[in-house]
């Protein structure tokens, strides 16, 4: 048995490749469900009924979808620029923690005042991935070290700050920083839900990168530095200032996330605020092919598992970590189906 | 002569492709065969299947009478047969003697008997004239060097059929020579030998026999000796080609000037002084043996690499300094001697890489977005002024022909009508008929008045478009010749170092 490069690849694969790797993993998973004694299928069904089965499944589906969006999308335009950000965990928590502080005592008129904050997190997450960018260009330094060891910084950082300056005073002792003002609070997309307009935000924000990529300069220059660095800069692009504009974009969009979520869900800050958005961004791009519009369905399956996890938890006994697993494992066999879309395999 | 190797009717399919159809060939004990075709006919694919790295759909491959198992390099390894590839498989950061060694051992071994394989190495090395380090680095060698491993390595596995896929196309003429001397000497060892090739004069040089491929079907087989260079051509293209003539014109003004420039990286000197003029409507040729300068001169007038002193003057402006856009800007036009690694971006479309060094011009981009419908109309005409096969504006790059992606990037260069051409190595790995295309078009640049620096390692090249030569040694430039003198001898002297002005030390 051998690898043979592709000459081409066929559209149907790339659309088919994250479709066989979900169900690889839930197959896979399927093993472990069984193992603690459950039926896999009425284990399944019972995670699709906690996902879309009611009107607030469906909505506490799209609330959790809503920051995977955008830091789907921050991986993926790091990604595809070859530069390595894992540190989405971190930049969601600046751009959370910039918004809370700033839209406590801000005093603009409503939706202005709303535009600011997420400009704010933005440049918040934007500012977080621009050291590591820089590090990078100037010393050679790996930026899967320093954005990942980043994280672990900020997580800190964030529990000073809500333990010390930016502590709620009004949360009867729970560490949770003071709320943005409620002018500033997201509107319910669905009343009487916890979904808010910050899911519009987020395939707005989907529209703008795909446009971003692939009908700019800026896109297409990425996109070469990316594939052929040597080729791209014989041409006269400038490698600094691409990876330095991408580490922007992808900061300002994993920040994006965090204000929306303070602003859409949360109001205030808590360490405990994130299951791991930052990380599962990564899973989300990966799964997506890094494509902007990959990255809608992608988050929102990952989504699902996640909400999907609990019900499914509540109703069968089986540990909702097993959601944990099953993202785990799609990027796993994301990796193999990518594999065979750009090889093929011969006796 | 009894036959040591036969292929018979062999077929291979990629998916629609026929690579090989119905091909049949026979070497002779001691015999020097070689195989000639255009790129894309199908020779590595054949050898591929000799060497069982592919299966081929029908026929069979007999090695000394005894049919080969289909698709077992092992087989092949283990019947005799040693193949040296067209990109080497070494381990760069493994010695030469560790090279090797590897793979010829069994696993199941316990340590390695370093000092057996050391001797059986240095003895071969030493029957077949082909000296090497054991103990370096194959990271370190040259590429001549490395291609002695693969050599060595084939010969360690006691192979007595040799196949070398295009083994020149790494080496300059001198090196490449000598290789074949080396080769015929292998013949008188016993050792049969194919080499694979585009290249005629090698082929007429160097050959018993020829075999012609064209199209994955064996077109022609002749005695070297009762053939020429001429028929293996039209056989090989299917029709005939012939290499444009340079005319001579009026040579005008100074258009590039380089003033006693010096290149230092990292405290090595890349470029040494050098000092030369291309004029209006001219081409100067610089020839030279590979690594001697010629990438740090492709970098300084690619904008890729700045001058630590002296000046690169275009047009009377000093542009040293200005990096590839401003290069560009200032109107010169380069194509890369790597057209794969900086010529293109094999994942991008033919229109994307059609406008990349004009992205951010008036005429491709506005507030920042790209124009696509005039940069895919800007492609289609390339396409079409330049003759580019087998593509359209939305097609990637890489599926492209070696030749037809060269005229797509020569085409780019000169779309605008640039003052300036830096043309490195532009025919490199390229069949004859597309020779010819890019020969013409850089002629027809030349007529209407761009200066042309050409760098080459092939002479005949070089004498063919040059008004002007010089040569490039240890990063230090030769006086100019002028064409009508520039015959083999002084060239070779050139080449070598020998010239007038150059002092005793
Ligand atoms: N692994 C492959 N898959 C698909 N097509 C291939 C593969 N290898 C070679 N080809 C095609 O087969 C033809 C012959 O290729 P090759 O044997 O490499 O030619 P040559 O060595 O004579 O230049 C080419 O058109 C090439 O694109
Ligand atoms: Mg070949």
């Amino acid at each position: 048995m051998r690898l043979e490069r592709r000459e081409t690849v066929p559209l149907t694969l790339v659309a088919t490749a994250p479709l066989a790797a979900v169900v690889a993993a839930l197959v896979l998973a399927a093993g472990l469900i069984a193992a603690a004694g459950v039926n896999p299928l009425a284990a399944y069904g019972e995670m699709l009924r906690g996902a879309f089965g009611s009107r607030l499944s469906l909505t506490e589906m799209l609330t959790r979808a809503t920051p995977l969006i955008l830091t789907g999308l921050a991986a993926a335009v790091a990604f595809r620029a070859r530069l390595w950000n894992i540190g989405g965990e971190g930049q969601f928590f600046m751009g959370a923690l910039a918004t809370a502080w700033i839209g406590h005592s801000l005093a603009l008129p409503g939706l202005l005042g709303m535009a600011v904050l997420m400009i704010c997190g933005m440049a918040a997450g934007a500012l977080l991935l621009a050291g590591p960018a820089f590090l990078r260009l100037r010393f050679g330094v790996d930026e899967v070290v320093t954005t990942l060891l980043l994280n672990f910084i900020v997580i800190l950082f964030v529990g000073l700050m809500i333990e010390g300056p930016l502590r709620d005073p009004l949360a009867f002792g729970w560490p949770q920083s003071v709320p943005v003002d409620s002018a500033y609070r997201l509107a319910d997309l669905v009343p009487r839900t916890r979904l808010h307009m910050g899911l519009l935000v987020a395939l707005a924000a989907a529209g703008v990168v795909w446009l971003v990529l692939t009908r700019t300069v800026f896109g297409v220059e990425t996109r070469a530095a990316g594939l052929n660095a040597r080729a791209a800069a014989f041409a006269g692009i400038s490698l600094p200032r691409t990876i330095m504009g991408v580490a922007l974009l992808s900061g300002a969009l994993a920040g994006l996330a965090g204000a929306i979520e303070v602003m859409g869900v949360t109001g205030g800050v808590t360490t405990t605020m994130s299951p791991g958005f930052g990380y599962a961004g990564i899973v989300v791009a990966m799964l997506a092919a890094l494509h902007p519009a990959g990255v809608v369905a992608a988050a929102v399956f990952v989504a699902t598992v996640f909400v999907g996890a609990d019900a499914m938890s509540r109703a069968t006994g089986v540990p909702s970590f097993i959601a944990d697993v099953i993202v785990a494992l799609s990027l796993l066999t994301m990796l193999v189906a990518l594999l065979f879309t750009t090889y093929r395999v011969r006796r | 002569m009894t036959p040591v190797l036969e292929l018979s009717h062999i077929t291979k399919r990629f998916g629609p492709l026929v690579a090989n159809e119905d091909v049949s060939l026979r070497l002779g004990q001691g015999e020097i065969l070689a195989l000639l075709g255009e790129n894309g006919a199908g020779k590595t694919t054949l050898m591929n299947i000799l060497f069982g790295h592919y299966e081929a759909d029908e026929g069979e491959v007999r090695v000394f009478g005894e049919t080969l198992p289909a698709g077992k390099p092992r087989a092949a390894i283990a019947a005799g047969v040693g193949m040296v590839h067209q990109h080497f498989t070494l381990a760069g950061n493994l010695s030469v003697l560790d090279n090797v060694m590897l793979g010829s051992e069994r696993l199941s071994r316990i340590g390695s008997d370093r000092r057996a394989a050391r001797k059986k190495l240095m003895a071969i090395s030493e029957r077949f004239g082909l000296p090497v380090d054991p103990d370096a680095r194959v990271s370190k060698l040259s590429v001549g060097e490395r291609q002695r491993v693969e050599i060595l390595k084939a010969l360690y596995r006691d192979a007595r059929v040799l196949i070398l896929d295009e083994p020149t196309a790494v080496l300059a003429r001198p090196e490449a020579e000598r290789l074949f001397e080396t080769l015929r000497g292998m013949t008188q060892d016993g050792l049969s030998l194919i080499f694979i090739s585009h290249k005629l004069h090698e082929v007429m040089a160097a050959s018993d026999r020829v075999a012609v491929l064209r199209g994955g079907r064996m077109v022609a087989e002749r005695a070297t000796s009762e053939t020429s260079s001429s028929e293996l051509a039209e056989l090989m293209v299917g029709r005939k080609v012939q290499r444009p003539v340079r005319q001579d014109h009026a040579i005008g003004a100074p258009v590039l000037q380089a003033e006693r420039i010096t290149i230092v990286e990292e405290g090595e000197t890349r470029l040494e002084d050098i000092s030369f003029t291309v004029n209006e409507g001219e081409i100067l040729g610089i020839v030279g043996v590979s690594g001697n300068g010629q990438g740090a001169l492709g970098a300084l007038l690619s904008g890729l690499m700045a001058p630590t002193s002296g000046a690169l003057r275009l047009n009377g402006a000093d542009v040293g300094q200005l990096g590839p856009r401003g290069l560009i800007a200032a109107g010169a036009a380069r194509v890369p001697e790597d057209r794969h690694a900086e010529g293109a971006v094999g994942e991008m479309t033919v229109w994307e890489n059609a406008i990349l060094e004009r992205l951010r011009s008036a005429a491709f981009s506005r507030f920042g977005f790209v124009r696509r419908a005039e940069a895919k109309a800007h492609a289609r005409e390339l396409i079409q002024r330049f003759d580019v096969r087998g593509a359209g504006p939305d097609t990637r790059i890489r599926l492209l022909s070696g030749g037809n992606m060269q005229k797509l990037i020569l085409g780019r260069c000169l779309a605008t009508g640039p003052r300036f051409l830096l043309a490195n190595q532009p025919t490199r790995g390229l069949d004859e008929g597309a020779i010819a295309a890019v020969h013409e078009e850089l002629l027809a640049a030349r007529a209407e008045g761009a200066a042309i620096l050409l760098i080459s390692e092939e002479l005949e090249e070089a004498v063919q478009l040059s008004d002007r030569i010089q040569a490039i040694v240890k990063g230090r430039l030769s006086e100019p010749v002028a064409a009508g003198e520039a015959d083999a001898r002084r060239l070779g002297l050139m080449m070598a170092g020998v010239w007038d002005t150059q002092d005793a030390a």
